[in-house]
């Protein structure tokens, strides 16, 4: 009798867990998988039907195919490199063998930057863009938040400032970095520094802003404590204020860096500064029957930079935030 | 008792600025408090006695006349006046050990590392809480976070106690299970405490003087009530006392029957609200 009863419980509880764990597992991974799908399919039946003057607009198989011949020219170049630094440290070694005095000179391999290359001049150029604004945003963000006067000194350039477009400042950042850094061996190129610095510009305003409103929101009591326990503003500032202002320094942070990404990719295209934009108008210049597939890879190269860029700040605040149980999206 | 009166409130007021000029809140406050005495303020709600505590903490800065401790003027807030606020208002990026420890660091800057862990552990015992030192304030419940709240006022080793309405967010349980905490702790360590309350029995039962104050604006003390129970005292035989009910039955009367009087006086909507709040008390 009470087998007859426990069987059938049993049986729907079961059937419950696996109801369950399939939405889960539905949500997290197969309805991701269908939205792609669902794109690649319909990316294929439009640009099917879209003829430009470099041929037809490259469908997904088109762009995959690119992206494996990109990586094969990285592979090709790399071996070229390789190739050359050893046959020019033979020739060396010959020339000292015959000439002892002889000074060795080494020559860097000057092939063309390939599309890996780019990738990485463009990360490294908007980590020291992104680190050097943030530096000078979230102190100055703390400032404005902590003193009303700082505020009202600071506030009306941010909001004159804010809404400009980095790329009107490109020029301007141009000429400025080639009549101001002048030195015979530059140990970082003018065309980085201006695309650091145009990354920097934009940067700074949405740390600065949500630094400064997650400061002047502190809780009241926080700030009683804070004065009873008679802290120094230092220990204020690194006791009180950061730990309860992380979240919006965060949100601040992320901004800037999704739009400074944005913006130096704009940025190397419009002034020909080596990096992903760079190599996006080469290949619109250059106009083969390949070049669309070639650009297309670049601008999904771009989103999944951009994304990991993202993620990587949500790791690094799920790592400072103390309140581990907030949920971070 | 080394100084017959080691607090003392004179001609205290303080008028805040509005749209309108100024308002005064309190006038003529004037209270002497002996060390080691209990005071409750209690009145209704908007009357002041959260300013009056404030200002004795130094977070506000009276208009008029002036507090002094131990012959000396507030002026400014600091660890000899602690602090336990409402809404306990610990760090919650801190455990619990690390809220108290930053307080004993900030406030005695003598101890080496062995007698600063040694007073963080001693105060959260007294507070009954060693059990849960390493946990944050999200992990613990509102009756424990308070404790650690007075664990840590108490760790800054106050001349005065101050604490604004400690238990008014808690349970009716919670709040009887502190309350006996406070008694024990006063009667161990004699601090001068002063405490806002709405809670007539927890004024009552945990006071040497309550403090009566009358409605706003301009408010000031009303009547002041010396409770002559002997200590220690238990709830539950003073439930049956005639003295205790007698107390109780005096604050009641100052509070709904001659402080109504004067809420009709002023504003209307004052009135209104505070009827309400005597509404929910008395039910």
């Amino acid at each position: 009798m009470s087998k007859t009863v426990t069987l059938p419980l049993n049986l729907l509880s079961m059937s419950r867990i696996n109801v369950a764990s399939l939405g889960t597992w539905l949500g997290q991974l197969a309805l991701p998988v269908i939205g792609i799908v669902g794109f690649l399919a319909l990316w294929s039946v439009v640009a099917s039907n879209i003829d430009t003057s470099l041929g037809k607009f490259p469908g997904p198989g088109a762009v995959w195919e690119q992206a494996v011949n990109l990586v094969d020219e990285h592979v090709a170049q790399q071996q070229k490199a390789s190739d050359f630094y050893q046959r020019q440290e033979e020739r060396n070694a010959a020339r000292l063998a015959q000439d002892p005095s002889y000074e060795v000179k080494i020559r860097d391999f000057t092939g063309p930057p390939t599309f890996f290359a780019q990738i990485w001049t463009s990360l490294y150029t908007v980590a020291v863009g992104f680190l050097f604004a943030s530096l000078i945003a979230v102190p100055l963000g703390i400032l404005c938040g902590l003193s009303k006067a700082a505020y009202s000194a600071i506030n009306p350039l941010i909001q004159l400032l804010k809404p400009v477009s980095p790329l009107a400042w490109l020029p301007l950042v141009t000429m400025v970095v080639s009549a101001v850094y002048v030195s015979s061996d530059p140990m970082f190129s003018k065309s980085f520094i201006t695309s650091a610095v145009t990354v920097s510009l934009c940067c700074l305003w949405p740390t600065l802003i949500n630094t400064a409103v997650g400061v002047s929101s502190i809780d009241k009591d926080l700030l009683n404590v804070s004065k009873v326990l008679r802290l120094s503003p230092m220990s204020h500032v690194f006791k009180i204020v950061m730990p309860s202002s992380i979240p919006m320094i965060f949100t601040g942070l992320r901004l800037s860096l999704g739009i400074g990404w944005m913006v130096l990719i704009a940025a190397e295209m419009l002034a020909q500064n080596p990096g992903l934009g760079k190599f996006v108008w080469d290949e619109f210049q250059n106009g083969s029957s390949e070049s669309l597939a070639r650009i297309m890879v670049a601008v999904l190269t771009i989103g999944i930079i951009g994304f990991a860029l993202d993620r990587l700040m949500l790791i690094l605040q799920k790592k400072v935030s103390w309140d581990k149980t907030a949920v971070l999206r | 008792m080394t100084s017959k009166h080691q607090l003392e409130l004179s001609q205290v007021g303080i008028d805040f600025p509005t749209a309108k000029g100024p308002f005064t809140a309190l006038k003529d406050v004037n209270l002497r408090i002996h060390k080691g005495e209990f005071i409750s303020l209690i009145g209704h709600s908007g009357c002041g006695k959260s300013t009056v505590l404030n200002i004795v903490a130094g977070l506000h800065q009276a208009t008029t006349g002036g507090v002094i401790l131990d012959s000396q003027e507030v002026t400014e807030p600091g660890p000899e006046r602690a602090v336990v606020f409402q809404n306990h208002s610990l760090l919650p990026w801190l455990s619990a050990y690390k809220n108290v420890e930053l307080a004993v660091k900030q406030s005695s800057k003598k101890r080496n590392k062995k007698e600063i862990r040694e007073w963080v552990e001693h105060n959260l015992e007294l507070v009954h809480m060693s059990h849960a030192v390493d946990k944050l304030p999200s992990e613990i419940s509102g009756g424990m976070k308070q404790r650690v709240g007075i664990a840590r006022a108490l760790a800054m080793e106050p001349k005065v106690l101050l604490m604004d309405e400690p238990f008014g967010a808690l349970d009716a349980l919670t709040r009887a299970h502190l309350q006996d905490s406070v008694m024990e702790i006063h009667a161990e360590l004699g601090n001068t405490v002063i405490m806002i309350t709405h809670d007539v029995d927890e004024a009552v039962l945990l006071s040497d003087r309550i403090v009566m104050m009358t409605n706003g604006p301009a408010a000031t003390i009303g009547e002041i009530l010396s409770i002559d129970l002997e200590r220690p005292r238990n709830r539950i035989e003073l439930a049956d006392n005639p003295k205790y009910n007698h107390y109780r039955h005096e604050v009641l009367k100052f509070l709904y029957e001659k402080q109504r009087k004067v809420e009709s006086v002023s504003s209307h909507r004052l009135a209104q609200r505070n009827n309400k709040v005597g509404q929910h008390n008395a039910a």
